[in-house]
């Protein structure tokens, strides 16, 4: 394995992206979290946010929402509800998504939830 | 004998047309079990990496969770029962009721009260026409049901779980709610295109499977770091595991469902053939029946003028 990690982002109803990379870059409950080459065994909670993961050509970049993240023997796995890439989000409805969730008042953790996962899709819609 | 020969043909003419929509729904049926089966496949990844992080926290920490405790003294247990939104695919939804009633059997053997949940339109009829309590029921999506759909009913079924850890002898706990101490799952396995099984199990109180047998030398589960801690990740992991699961039932579902209808239109159509061709042939014969007796009436006619000219000519 010439680059160094193999790399699975999966949601709940299907494979999203997988193949080599040399870095990943999440944020978990506890922080942004940047993965290389021989990184510890961690098993985190992701927060809905912009993940990039950086081939050798190319990076790639996707709004999940929140999941797992888990590392283990250079297999990085990121486990989502929803994901997509950036190609495919639409960004005004993303921003209109964002701007419904924001408008209404209920702040309970769902709804924080939605609207975290909501930025991921425009902040990821806006970097293409 | 004119008349019944056209009611024969009508006859015949009701049965195509009923063969024409029979085939077309097989031929429905048919296309959709394969996006069936391919939504099962791709969200097998999700549910194997899930089941790994389960098992890699169950077997490295002695952490207690709710969701994978043992009540003491289990009163009420609910039972999801997965049936379909549609009928006309022949026993499925009344076979997965067969298996709902002889777990609600079992479990009212064991003393325990039976609280009902139900997706698909059949099954909520079902109960409807026997006046029977439903706890709660989803409908809409169960020839292609998507993650949403399960997580709503999952977080359902969660709910109704944690409401009652406090339980106690069947009375509310400290929450003021009533709950249930087990979740049970009724659902229809898809094994093959000629054979689904209705199938019933324990989705609450958790077993991790995986969890229970250490892992083999040269695949032992790294000794993972958890972020934030072991019970956060428990935490979060297990609601989506329970999910998954239930994603995992109502997508096998809905390929057995699709499978059943298939089988099902199959056989109808093959019935309207047979009646088809029944048909024809009674048609037929009611045709040349009634053509051998006007020809022997002719002749009948024709004998009896002859008889009568010879005998006037003597």
């Amino acid at each position: 394995m010439a680059d160094g990690l193999q790399v699975e982002l999966v949601s709940a109803d299907r494979l999203v992206w997988s193949g080599e990379a040399t870095m990943v870059r999440a944020k978990t409950a506890e922080g942004d979290i940047g993965i290389l080459k021989d990184h510890a065994p961690v098993l985190s909670v992701m927060r809905a946010a912009p993940v990039e993961i950086e081939t050798s050509g190319e990076t790639v970049v996707a709004a999940v929402d929140d999941g797992f993240l888990s590392v283990a023997a250079n297999r990085v796995s990121i486990l989502t509800e929803h994901a997509e890439l950036a190609a495919d989000v639409d960004a005004s409805a993303a921003r209109a998504e964002l701007d419904r969730l924001s408008g209404s008042d209920a702040d309970d953790e769902e709804a924080q939830a939605a609207i975290r996962a909501a930025e991921a899709r425009v902040a990821v819609s806006e970097r293409s | 004998m004119a008349v019944s020969l056209r009611e024969y043909r009508a006859r015949i003419k009701s049965t195509e047309s009923m063969k024409k929509i029979t085939r077309a729904m097989e031929l429905i049926a048919a296309s959709r079990i394969v996006k069936a089966q391919a939504r099962a496949r791709q969200a097998a990844p999700y549910a194997r990496e899930l089941t790994r992080a389960v098992s890699a926290v169950a077997t490295y920490t002695n952490v207690k969770h709710p969701l994978t405790t043992e009540p003491e003294n289990p009163r009420r247990a609910a039972v999801l029962v997965v049936t379909s939104d549609r009928g006309l695919a022949g026993a499925y939804s009344s076979s997965v009721l067969k298996e709902a009633e002889r777990l609600n059997e079992r479990l009212r053997g064991e003393g325990k009260e039976v609280v009902t949940y139900i997706t698909g339109r059949k099954g909520e009829a079902y109960y409807k026409f026997r006046n029977r309590d439903v706890a709660d029921s989803w409908t809409g999506f169960s020839d292609q049901p998507s993650y949403d759909d399960a997580k709503q009913v999952g977080q359902a079924l969660i709910q109704a779980f944690v409401h009652g850890i406090d339980d106690e002898d069947g009375r509310p706990g400290e929450d003021g709610v009533l709950g249930v101490q087990e979740v049970h799952l009724v659902f229809t396995q898809f094994k093959s295109m000629l054979v689904q099984e209705p199938q019933a199990v324990r989705l609450l109180p958790l077993e991790v499977v995986e969890g229970e047998e250490k892992p083999s030398a040269d695949e032992v589960l790294p000794l993972y770091e958890f972020e934030p801690s072991a019970e956060a990740v428990l935490d979060a992991l297990l609601p989506r595991y329970v999910e998954s699961r239930i994603f995992f039932a109502l997508l096998q579902a809905s390929a057995s469902e699709l499978a059943a209808r298939q089988k099902a239109m199959k056989s109808a159509t093959d019935n309207a053939d047979e009646l088809i061709k029944k048909f024809t042939r009674i048609a037929n014969q009611a045709r040349q029946a009634g053509i051998t007796q006007e020809i022997s009436e002719i002749v009948g006619g024709v004998n009896a003028l002859a008889d009568a000219n010879a005998g006037s000519e003597l």
